[in-house]
C-alpha cells in the first residue's frame, strides 16, 4: 500500500465539488424537515432607545403563524456578553436593525408578511454614531484581538522621530467593509425532547455547540451542530450568530423545526463588519531610507454591547525594523451594529495604512519602494525580539519585481499614457500570521480496508476537507480515495475555528498525529484489522505547549497596474501580481483560489467596497450587492498567483502556514500606490472612488 | 400570506381592461424592478397583469426609415438586434453598460423605461420618503444622496431615474406610444419623466393603467456620429454616476446638428437643450463645447456630497462631444 507521487501538494480537486455543481451539496437551511415552521426576524427602526410596546395583533389573525416572539415571551437565555446571540431578551435597544421580535409561521410568505404585520413602539434616545479622530468617548481598550496588547512602545519614539532627517506623518482612512458571504447566515433547528440539533451556516461547529449549549443551559452532548457546507464567511460565520439563535428559540416556542434565513438586507446590522478605522502613521528615517521611528495610532469603533477593536496596528509590530517604535489602539463605543471579525482582522486595514506609508517614504527618499522594503528588513521580530520561523519577505519582493517587470517600470509620477488612460504601478507587502489552535482528530481503519477520518473541521468552500484527506493518506501512505473525511459536525471530535487562516494546520495536524499513530498499529498487527476496526484518537495540546518560541508568519508582496481615466477618475487595475511564501503550499489548486479570491476582495477594497454610516438613521446605507459593491467579473483582471518553496521546520507535521486571508493584505496599499504613480494623486481615504479622485485629479492635471 | 392576483392577457385592450378601475393592479414586465420593490414591501400590487408576453415583441423599421421597437422586448435582445446596432449604436451601448447579462435578459423595454429610483431611502420601508409615503419627507437631502440629483429637483425630492436605455433614447428624439381606455396616445421619450416639484411620488405623465406598447426612433440622422458613455463605481453592474448620450453632425467644422442627454443628473434623462441651442453654427471646438455645456449645467444645485458630477457630467460630455468632432477618431459613429 505506497502511492507512488506525494499526495501533499498534489492539485487535488474539491472532493465536494460535484456536490456543489449539481446542486446536491446541503446547506444550512437545505435538509428536510416535517412540519416545518419558518421564522422571519423584525429589525428595531430605531438607533437607541427602549421598547414600550409590542402589537403582534395583526400578525397574529393569520392562522399560518404560529407564534411572535419578543422579550416579552421568548425563552429566556443564560446571560452572556455576546451581543451576537443576546437576542429578544431585553427592551433596550442597542442599534439600529437590532432584533426586537420574530414571525414564526408554516411559510416562509406567512413569516415575512406577519414580521411587517408587527407594530413596535419606542422610546428614543439621541444616538451616536460617527467615528471622529477625537471622538471624546474614546478609551484604551484591556486587549485587542486575542490577548494581544493595545499599546506597544520601544525606545525613544517622539526624540528619534523629532529628529529624524526624513519625516512622514500621515492619517490613513478605511471604511466600514461587510463581509456579505453568497450564503447568508441562517439555521434549521430541531429539538428532541432536551436535545437540540441545528443545521447552521457557521465556521466553528464546535465553538457554535458550546455557545448553545451556554444560552439554553444545556450539557455540550446534548446540542448537534451540523455544518457540512457553507457559503462563504469571511470571518463573519466565526462564532454564533442570531439565526441560529432565533431558531432554536423558535423552534423551542413552536415545538416544530425551524427554518431561518436572513435575508441580505439585514446582514449589514446584524452578523458584523469590519469597524472603520483612522490611522496616523509616522515614519521617521535617514536619507538612506533606514527607518529608525515609527509610529501606528488608530482610533477605530465598537459597539455599546461587547467589544471588538479592529487591531490594525499590529501588523507594524512584526513588519520592519524600527528600533523606536509605537504602536496604539484607541477605540469608542457607539450606537451602532457590533464589529466582528473579517477576513485578516487587524491586518488588511493596517497594512494599507503601513504599505501605503512606506510608499510615501519611498518617495521621500528617491529609493525604489522595493528597495525601501529590502533596507527595513529584520533579522528579529522588532516587536518580541524572537527569530522568525522563516520569513522570506525579500525573496517575495525580488520574485514578483522579476516577474512584474516592476524595474523596467518609468518610476516617475503620472508621466505614463495610453490613449486617453494614466498609467501607473504599484507594490506593497502583505503579512499574516501562522496561527495553530488546540483541536482534536480521530483516524479510523475499517476491516474492509476503508478509512475515516473525524475531525470537527469547517469547510467553508476553502477546500479544507480535500486537504485534509490528502494530509490523512499521505500519513497512512494509502491512496486518497480509500480515505474518507468526516468535517462539518460537532459530533466529531472537537476542533478549532476556520479562521485565524489556521484551520489547515490545526487540524491537519491531530488528522497526522492520528493517522501516523493508526499506520504504525496497523504495522504492529500485521493489518489484521479486528471486525469493530481500530480507532486512534489524537489532540495536539501537548505539542503547541512544547513548541519553541518563534515569530511565525507568513509574508507575501503584491504588485498592481492600474489604468486611470482622467475624465471621470474611474480607475481600473490592469494586473495584479501576488508572490507569497506561506510555508508549504499542500494543494495548489485551492490554495490559488484562496489566494486569487483573498486579493480580489482587497481590490474590492482598494476600489469598490465602503459601508456609509447614515447619521440620521444610524445604520449602513448600502444593505444589497446592488450597492455594496463587490468586485464585478469585469473589475477583475487576470491575476497572477506565485509562491516561494518556504521550508520551515517549525509548524507543525506538514509544514504548512495558513493561507486564507494574506490575500486580502496588502492589495488595496499597492492598487493605491499604483494610483499614485498614476495621477500623482495621493488618496488616503478608501475606496478610490471617481468622484474622490476626480477633484484631486482636476487640481493634479491643471483640467477644468 | 400577501396574496397577489395575477394575469396573462394575451392583447393590449385585455390588460389595459384589467387595470382600468384596479387602482391596485400593476403592469408587469420582466419584474427585474417590481418584484424586488414588492419583496421590500415599497410596492403591495394586489393584482399583477403581466405584459411581457403581449405581442409587442418586435423591432421593426417604420416606413418613415425609423425603428419601431415593441414594449415587450428584452433589454438583451434590442442590444443585439443588427439593425440597432448599426442604425443607434447608442442604443446598444446604452443598454450593455446597464445591469447584468441575467437582468437584461428578463428585462423589458416598457419596464426599463419605468424603473424607479435607486434611492436608498426609497427602498427602505422603515424610513421617510416623500416619493414612497407622501409627505412624509425627505431624508435624502442631508443623508446618503452622493448618486442623486444637481438637476431638476426640489426640495421634496433629489431622487434620479436609473434607465440608461432612456438616456439614449432622449438623445434620439424617441417617441413613446400608449395606450389606455381612452384610446391610443403618444409622447416625446423627454416628456414622459417628471422633475419631482411637490408630487414626487408621480415618476412619471402616464395616467394609472395606461401602457406603453412601443417606442419609435427617426431615422438616423445622416452623416451624424452618436455616442454614450457612463461613469460608474464598478466596470460592470453599476448604476451611473453621470452618463451623456450625444449625437453631433459636424458640416465644414461647424455644428449642423446636436443632441445631448445626460443620465443620472435628474429624475429624467435630461436633455441639454441650452447646451444643444448654444452649439448650433457654432465650430465643433473643445472650448465651445465647455462653454455650452457650462451654461447647461449652470442651472445644477448640488448638494454637500454630490457636487463631483457637475465636473464629471461636464468633462463627459466635452470629452465625448469632443471625440465625435474629430473627424477620424475610430470606433463611434
Ligand atoms: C442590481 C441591478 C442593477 C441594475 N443596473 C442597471 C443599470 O446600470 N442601468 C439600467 O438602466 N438599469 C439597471 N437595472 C435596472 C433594470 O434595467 C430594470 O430593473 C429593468 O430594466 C426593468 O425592466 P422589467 O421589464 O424587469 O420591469 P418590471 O420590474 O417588470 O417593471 C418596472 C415598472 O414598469 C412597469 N411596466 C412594465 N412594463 C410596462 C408597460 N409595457 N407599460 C407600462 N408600465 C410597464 C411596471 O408596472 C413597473 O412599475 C439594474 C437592476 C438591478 C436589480
Ligand atoms: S430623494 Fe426622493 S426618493 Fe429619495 S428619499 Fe427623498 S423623496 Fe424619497
Amino acid at each position: 500500500m505506497t502511492t507512488t507521487k506525494p499526495l501533499l501538494g498534489a492539485p487535488t480537486a474539491r472532493l465536494e465539488a460535484r456536490e456543489k455543481v449539481t446542486g446536491t451539496a446541503r446547506y444550512a437551511t437545505d435538509y428536510p424537515t416535517d412540519r416545518t415552521a419558518y421564522a422571519w426576524p423584525v429589525p428595531a427602526t430605531v438607533v437607541r432607545g427602549e421598547i414600550t410596546a409590542i402589537d403582534a395583533t395583526a400578525a397574529l389573525a393569520d392562522p399560518a403563524v404560529l407564534a411572535v416572539l419578543s422579550h416579552q415571551n421568548a425563552p429566556r437565555l443564560r446571560e452572556t456578553d455576546d451581543p451576537f446571540v443576546t437576542v429578544l431578551q431585553s427592551p433596550r435597544i442597542n442599534h439600529r436593525g437590532q432584533y426586537v421580535a420574530l414571525a414564526v409561521a408554516t411559510s416562509l410568505e406567512a413569516a415575512r408578511a406577519a414580521a411587517e404585520a408587527i407594530r413596535v413602539t419606542y422610546r428614543c434616545e439621541p444616538h451616536d454614531v460617527v467615528l471622529t479622530p477625537d471622538h471624546p468617548g474614546l478609551y484604551k481598550p484591556d486587549e485587542v484581538g486575542v490577548g494581544m496588547p493595545a499599546d506597544r512602545e520601544h525606545g525613544d519614539f517622539d526624540t528619534t522621530y523629532a529628529n529624524a532627517r526624513v519625516r512622514i506623518d500621515v492619517v490613513y482612512e478605511t471604511p466600514a467593509l461587510h463581509n456579505h458571504p453568497m450564503e447568508p447566515h441562517s439555521a434549521t433547528a430541531l429539538w428532541d425532547g432536551d436535545e437540540l440539533t441545528v443545521y447552521d451556516s457557521n465556521q466553528d461547529s464546535s465553538g457554535v455547540q458550546q455557545a448553545l449549549a451556554r444560552l439554553f443551559g444545556l450539557a455540550a452532548d446534548k446540542v448537534h451542530v451540523v455544518n457540512e457546507h457553507v457559503g462563504g464567511g469571511f470571518g463573519s460565520k466565526g462564532s454564533a450568530r442570531a439565526p441560529v439563535v432565533l431558531a432554536a428559540m423558535a423552534a423551542r416556542t413552536v415545538r416544530r423545526p425551524v427554518k431561518l434565513a436572513l435575508p441580505r438586507n439585514q446582514l449589514a446590522a446584524t452578523i458584523g463588519y469590519r469597524a472603520p478605522t483612522i490611522q496616523r502613521i509616522r515614519v521617521g528615517a535617514d536619507a538612506e531610507g533606514h527607518i529608525h521611528a515609527l509610529a501606528h495610532e488608530l482610533v477605530t469603533q465598537t459597539a455599546t454591547v461587547g467589544e471588538f477593536v479592529e487591531f490594525a496596528a499590529v501588523p507594524t509590530r512584526t513588519m520592519y525594523h524600527a528600533p523606536h517604535s509605537r504602536t496604539t489602539h484607541r477605540v469608542t463605543r457607539l450606537d451602532v451594529p457590533a464589529p466582528s471579525w473579517m477576513r485578516a482582522p487587524g491586518e488588511c486595514p493596517g497594512m494599507f495604512a503601513l504599505e501605503s506609508a512606506m510608499d510615501e517614504l519611498a518617495l521621500a527618499c528617491g529609493l525604489d519602494p522595493v528597495e525601501l522594503r529590502l533596507r527595513n528588513e529584520p533579522t528579529v521580530e522588532p516587536d518580541t525580539g524572537l527569530p522568525y520561523s522563516s520569513r522570506h519577505l525579500v525573496e517575495c519582493l525580488r520574485e514578483g519585481a522579476r516577474r512584474f517587470g516592476w524595474h523596467d517600470r518609468d518610476a516617475r509620477i503620472a508621466t505614463s499614457r495610453e490613449g486617453r488612460f494614466l498609467i501607473g504601478s504599484g507594490v506593497a507587502a502583505s503579512t499574516y500570521p501562522a496561527f495553530v489552535m488546540p483541536s482534536h482528530a480521530e483516524a479510523h481503519a475499517a476491516a474492509d480496508g476503508g478509512y475515516e477520518v473525524r475531525v470537527s473541521a469547517s469547510d467553508i468552500g476553502t477546500g479544507a476537507r480535500t486537504v485534509l484527506a490528502q494530509i490523512a493518506a499521505e500519513a497512512l501512505g494509502v491512496p486518497l480515495d480509500s480515505v474518507r473525511v468526516r468535517v462539518g459536525s460537532s459530533d466529531l471530535p472537537p476542533a478549532s475555528v476556520a479562521g485565524g487562516s489556521s484551520g489547515t494546520a490545526s487540524w491537519g495536524w491531530p488528522v497526522h498525529k492520528a493517522c501516523t499513530e493508526l499506520r504504525r498499529r496497523l504495522a504492529e498487527c500485521g493489518h489484521a484489522v479486528p471486525e469493530q476496526g481500530i480507532t486512534v484518537a489524537a489532540d495536539i495540546a501537548e505539542e503547541l505547549d512544547d513548541r519553541e518560541d518563534f515569530a511565525r508568519h507568513a509574508f507575501g508582496a503584491q504588485f498592481a497596474e492600474v489604468q486611470v481615466d482622467p475624465v471621470t477618475g474611474e480607475t481600473r487595475v490592469r494586473r495584479l501580481l501576488g508572490v507569497f511564501a506561506a510555508g508549504r503550499i499542500l494543494n495548489p489548486r485551492t490554495a490559488r483560489s484562496q489566494f486569487i479570491g483573498g486579493m480580489t476582495m482587497g481590490l474590492g477594497m482598494a476600489l469598490l467596497e465602503g459601508s456609509t454610516m447614515d447619521r440620521e438613521f444610524g445604520d449602513y446605507a448600502e444593505r444589497d450587492l446592488a450597492s455594496y459593491h463587490v468586485p464585478a467579473c469585469a473589475d477583475v483582471p487576470e491575476i497572477d498567483v506565485h509562491w516561494i518553496d518556504e521550508e520551515d521546520p517549525h509548524l507543525n507535521p506538514m509544514g504548512s502556514k495558513g493561507i486564507g486571508e494574506i490575500g486580502i493584505v496588502g492589495t488595496a496599499a499597492a492598487i493605491a500606490n499604483a494610483v499614485h504613480h498614476a495621477t500623482g494623486v495621493r488618496l488616503r481615504a478608501l475606496p478610490i472612488h471617481p468622484d474622490a479622485l476626480l477633484t484631486r485629479l482636476a487640481d493634479q492635471l491643471g483640467l477644468a | 400570506m400577501k396574496e397577489f392576483r395575477y394575469e396573462r392577457p394575451t392583447d393590449a385592450d385585455s390588460a389595459v381592461a384589467l387595470l382600468t378601475d384596479a387602482p391596485g393592479a400593476a403592469y408587469l414586465g420582466g419584474g427585474t424592478n417590481l418584484v424586488d420593490l414588492m419583496k421590500l414591501g415599497v410596492a403591495a400590487p394586489d393584482l399583477l397583469v403581466d405584459v411581457s408576453r403581449l405581442p409587442f415583441e418586435e423591432v421593426e423599421e417604420t416606413d418613415g426609415g425609423g425603428l419601431r421597437v415593441g414594449a415587450a422586448v428584452r433589454n438583451s435582445t434590442l442590444a443585439a438586434r443588427r439593425m440597432v446596432r448599426e442604425r443607434y449604436p447608442i442604443v446598444s451601448e446604452a443598454l450593455l453598460s446597464g445591469a447584468s447579462a441575467q437582468l437584461r435578459n428578463a428585462a423589458t423595454v416598457g419596464g426599463n423605461l419605468l424603473q424607479r429610483t435607486r434611492c436608498l431611502y426609497f427602498q427602505d420601508v422603515g424610513k421617510p420618503c416623500n416619493k414612497r409615503r407622501p409627505g412624509s419627507g425627505c431624508p435624502a437631502r442631508e443623508g446618503v444622496h452622493r448618486d442623486l440629483a444637481i438637476l431638476g429637483a426640489s426640495e421634496h425630492c433629489v431622487a434620479t431615474h436609473p434607465s440608461d436605455l432612456a438616456v439614449a433614447l432622449a438623445a434620439l428624439d424617441a417617441m413613446v406610444h400608449l395606450v389606455s381606455a381612452a384610446g391610443p396616445r403618444s409622447l416625446p421619450l423627454t416628456e414622459l419623466h417628471r422633475l419631482p416639484g411637490d408630487e414626487p411620488h408621480r415618476d412619471t405623465v402616464l395616467r394609472h393603467g395606461e401602457l406603453i406598447t412601443a417606442v419609435e426612433l427617426p431615422p438616423p440622422v445622416p452623416e451624424a456620429r452618436s455616442a454614450y458613455r457612463k461613469a460608474r463605481d464598478r466596470a460592470s453592474y453599476a448604476f451611473a454616476l453621470a452618463s451623456v448620450a450625444a449625437v453631433l453632425q459636424v458640416r465644414g467644422g461647424m455644428v449642423h446638428h446636436v443632441r445631448i442627454a445626460f443620465g443620472a443628473l435628474a429624475a429624467r434623462p435630461w436633455r441639454a437643450r441650452t447646451a444643444e441651442e448654444a452649439l448650433l453654427g457654432q465650430p465643433a471646438t473643445e472650448e465651445a463645447f465647455g462653454e455650452a455645456v457650462d451654461r447647461e449645467l449652470a442651472a445644477a444645485r448640488p448638494l454637500r456630497d454630490n457636487g463631483y458630477k457637475v465636473p464629471l457630467a461636464r468633462r463627459l460630455a466635452v470629452s465625448v462631444l469632443t471625440d465625435l468632432a474629430a473627424p477620424d477618431a475610430g470606433g463611434q459613429r
